[in-house]
């Protein structure tokens, strides 16, 4: 048997082992409320049901966030109390502080960039024939289903460089070479953060399918007599635009947007895959994950990860708020 | 019966429209040249770069190092050197291979074992009344926000006491605790809008809970159980992170994994590089084009994920 056949049994018996466990772990947990008495199975019923899944929270959420919050107040090797200090080290250090400028750049453009984009592209895809439509809609979202490392290898590649006198194999450079100009390393050049935007392109250009079918569906959802009494009233398109869709979809965008904004306060693969940070591109999730696996500063790294979680907490309370409302109007 | 069948036919013109009028007819604003040039060069934009990727990845070393891969389109004898040799190294030589089987053995139990488990808690918390079921159910919403990032720490350090670090469980594991808040979330939403009256009914026929939940609410739910299930095949097929943490580069690594050595290896061409890469999205974009209608549905469901 050749190596390959062994390695494809294994995964195969381990996909079989780990599926039939989760099946049997339910059976179980039936047969256990059935043998309780009458009332009392009803009662417990419910637990048991989502017994499980609270435990994968608590085990890989919740109980987590605690130990990463101890762990910020300790060493980096988690045997000594040191109280704030892998925060006021982190924030004291100049580089630290680039890298959160950097993120926050981040937060700044990709967000509303992905919705200008996915709006426009939203709206322009609407007035094609339903052909063209889905045909240039199947384009931009197709990122969507690729990896961030496959979107930084597709990348990596059109921003190639290659010392002048040689030929170009960059798409980039080979337009700029084209032109009489000199090669450009686009990722080295930090100035302005010009190499940072050339970053964000690569997750814009992933993202901004998502944008744009939330918020494509949601201007096909916009009431056409709206559109219509606008136009009678001698509303020009960019006034109906602004004045009557762009309100009525009000929501959708801000769900995009809050959704981009937690991607892109976490990002990592393409940083971490294009320039692991150098140039002064570093963003908060790179430094982390350089922080805990490379060189295993579990408390600088928890601490990083605790001001991450206080960041989101502003999002967490509006997603709730949010919701509440929602279940209340329904 | 159409629907145009009720319209009284007024013109001749009219009569002749076969099909339900859609947003497009109604909306009189059709595409100029602007739109068209606009949406062109997008699609331009966002396509060139994967078109390159992929006319690559049939390129020979010196060729792909010396010549763009625009110049296949001027210099026809580029194309008779196509060749598959490419992957075969990246797949066989550089073990590609393995790790696009590892890949499968990750994605397919930390696509299904989450979903088993939301569909009990979603079913819960729709159709059975309990002591805190409102407030479960709104700290599973606040904790769709939450970066995994929390997990590493703690968990890398247990699962290095349990001696778990690198094994396929590790990985379903923090995949089925990352996912399961999305999953009730979505889950639950559709589960609300299932009629109540074909649950009383099975009720009343005796049907257990047990019995309702798997011959009833599990096959009426399956837009939303697609839906999910397409969204974390997707994202556990292109993680990277959780990958990197928990299983790391070795036997076990899967095809992102794999992908990130296959670029730190020196006097390595870009035409292995581009084949390794376009290996990885073969699986996804295959995915994405057949589901694509579920996997729309499934991010309008529940957009919001930490």
């Amino acid at each position: 048997m050749t190596d390959i056949t062994i390695k494809l049994i294994n995964a195969v018996l381990a996909v079989v082992a780990g599926i039939g466990i989760a099946l049997a772990l339910y059976w179980v947990l039936n047969k256990l409320a059935e043998l309780l008495p009458g009332r009392n199975e009803d009662r417990i019923k419910p637990y048991l049901y989502i017994l499980p899944a609270y435990l994968a929270i608590t085990v890989y959420l919740i109980w987590p966030t605690i130990q990463s919050v101890i762990a910020s107040f300790q060493n980096d090797i988690g045997t000594e109390w040191v109280g704030t200090d892998n925060y006021t080290k982190l924030l004291s250090d100049p580089a630290f502080r680039s890298t959160i400028y950097n993120t926050f750049l981040w937060m700044l453009v990709v967000p509303a960039a992905c919705i200008v984009i996915g709006l426009a592209v939203a709206t322009l895809a609407d007035r094609l024939s339903p052909r063209g439509e889905k045909f240039s809609k199947t384009i931009i979202f197709l990122p969507m289903a690729i990896s961030a490392i496959g979107a930084a290898t597709v990348w990596n590649f059109v921003y190639e460089t290659r010392p002048e006198g040689q030929p170009q194999i960059g798409l980039l450079n080979a337009i700029v070479t084209a032109f009489g100009h000199a090669p450009v390393a686009w990722l080295e050049q930090s100035q302005l953060h010009f190499n940072s935007f050339m970053l964000m392109v690569v997750l814009l250009w992933a993202q901004v399918g998502f944008s744009m079918v939330l918020l494509s569906s949601a201007v096909k959802g916009v009431p056409v007599d709206t559109l219509e009494a606008a136009r009678i009233d001698g509303a020009n398109e960019w006034q109906i635009f602004f004045r009557v869709v762009i309100p009525q979809i009000k929501g959708t965008i801000i769900t995009v947007f809050i959704t981009v904004l937690i991607t892109v306060m976490k990002i990592f693969d393409i940083i971490y895959v294009m320039t692991n940070g150098n140039f002064n591109t570093n963003v908060v999730g790179n430094e982390f994950y350089n922080q805990f696996s490379t060189y295993f500063n579990n408390g600088t790294a928890s601490a990083i990860v605790v001001m991450l979680m206080i960041a989101v907490i502003p999002i967490m309370i509006y997603q709730v708020r949010h919701f509440k409302a929602e279940e209340a109007a329904a | 019966m159409s629907s145009t069948a009720q319209v009284p036919p007024v013109t001749a013109t009219e009569t002749k429209q076969k099909r339900k009028a859609t947003h497009f007819d109604a909306n009189p604003a059709k595409a100029g040249w602007a739109t068209k040039l606009v949406l062109t060069v997008l699609c331009l934009a966002w396509f060139i770069p994967v078109l390159g990727t992929f006319i690559t990845s049939f390129r020979p070393l010196e060729q792909a190092e010396s010549s763009g891969w625009w110049q296949v389109f001027t210099q026809p004898s580029y194309i008779k050197d196509f060749t598959l040799e490419n992957y075969h190294e990246a797949l066989v030589g550089k073990g590609m291979g393995d790790a696009f089987i590892n890949s499968f053995a990750i994605v397919l139990p930390a696509t299904f074992i989450p979903i088993l488990i939301a569909a009990f808690a979603a079913y819960a918390f729709t159709f059975m009344e309990f002591w805190g079921r409102d407030f479960l159910f709104l700290a599973i919403v606040s904790l769709l926000v939450v970066p995994n990032y929390v997990a590493f720490v703690p968990l890398s350090k247990i699962y290095g006491n349990l001696g778990m670090s690198g094994t396929f469980p590790a990985v379903w594991l923090a995949h089925i605790g990352f996912g399961m808040s999305l999953a009730i979330y979505i889950l639950r939403n559709y589960m609300a809008t299932l009629p109540r009256t074909v649950i009383e009914s099975a009720k009343i026929d005796g049907a257990s809970h047990y019995q309702t939940f798997f011959r009833l609410i599990l096959p009426m739910s399956v837009p939303a159980l697609a839906a999910f299930a397409i969204f974390q095949f997707l994202w556990v097929w292109n993680d990277l992170l959780v990958a990197l943490v928990f299983i790391g580069p070795g036997e076990n690594e899967p095809v992102t994994v794999a992908l990130t050595h296959l670029k730190g290896q020196l006097g390595q061409g870009w035409n292995l590089t581009t084949a390794g890469g376009f290996f990885t999205m073969i699986v996804p974009i295959a995915v994405f084009l057949a589901l694509q209608r579920f996997f729309v549905r499934g991010l309008t469901a529940g957009a919001v994920k930490g």
